[in-house]
């Protein structure tokens, strides 16, 4: 299950709605093993595209730099799709390196009403879980 | 010649868990063969079937991307830092 503030939540899915019809990305990190979401980290789609997203390799080392100065992980790592529901692509699975993260997606293909859905993606299986706000 | 070569968590199982090890080669793709024979099946991880960098994977030798400098023929002295990360990205 994937526990998460509203606060956060919010910003994700307004994020998501922000660069839309791109797609957007980013990260949530949380201290070393706690799986907690606690810090939100928009990133820049390097890719800006409607279809693909890829954090800046640049960007990328800076973001894992500062996790290590901070004893920090990625706990959420979230990403929007822009005209399909929120479950992870055959892309999303072949590039998910994550195992301990959260992979949230947002949908922004309805424009009322956000998909939010958290999966856990470890080798190859995807598998859904349960997200509460809190 | 001990270069410094940090492991992300994905890659841990081949270090026995360590986020940090030690390795050898005047350039990258002579350092994995080194890790390689170390921590056998990473080198797989790193590099595809045709010997190209996998995309899967970005790697950055002293904060420079490799894609940038050489990618596996890029030089290494000692003292250089190298960083493995897989990359952020999908559909």
């Amino acid at each position: 299950m994937l526990t998460i503030s509203r606060e956060i939540r919010d910003a994700i899915v307004a994020h998501a709605r922000r660069d839309h019809p791109d797609e957007a990305c980013g990260v949530v990190a949380g201290p070393e093993g706690s799986d907690r979401p606690e810090r939100f980290i928009p990133m820049l789609n390097a890719a800006r595209s409607p279809t693909f997203y890829e954090f800046d390799s640049a960007d990328l080392l800076k973001l894992y730099k500062e996790f290590d100065a901070n004893d920090e992980e990625p706990v959420v790592v979230y990403h929007s799709h822009t005209a399909t529901e929120a479950y992870p692509s055959r892309t999303d699975i072949s590039y998910a390196s994550e195992p301990n993260a959260h992979y949230v997606l947002v949908s922004t293909r309805d424009a009322e009403t956000a998909e939010f859905r958290s999966f856990r993606i470890v080798e190859g299986v995807v598998t859904e879980e349960p997200v509460e706000v809190c | 010649m001990a270069i410094e070569v940090k492991i992300p968590t994905i890659l841990r199982t081949y270090t026995g868990g360590e986020k940090s090890v030690a390795a050898n080669g005047a350039t990258l793709i002579a350092l994995i063969d080194d890790l390689d024979a170390n921590f056998t099946g990473l080198k797989g991880r790193l590099i595809t079937e045709d010997g190209s960098l996998h995309r899967f994977v970005n790697i950055y030798v002293n904060d420079e991307d490799v894609r940038f400098t050489g990618s596996l023929d890029t030089q290494l002295s000692d003292g250089d830092a190298v960083t493995i990360l897989p990359a952020v990205a999908g559909g």
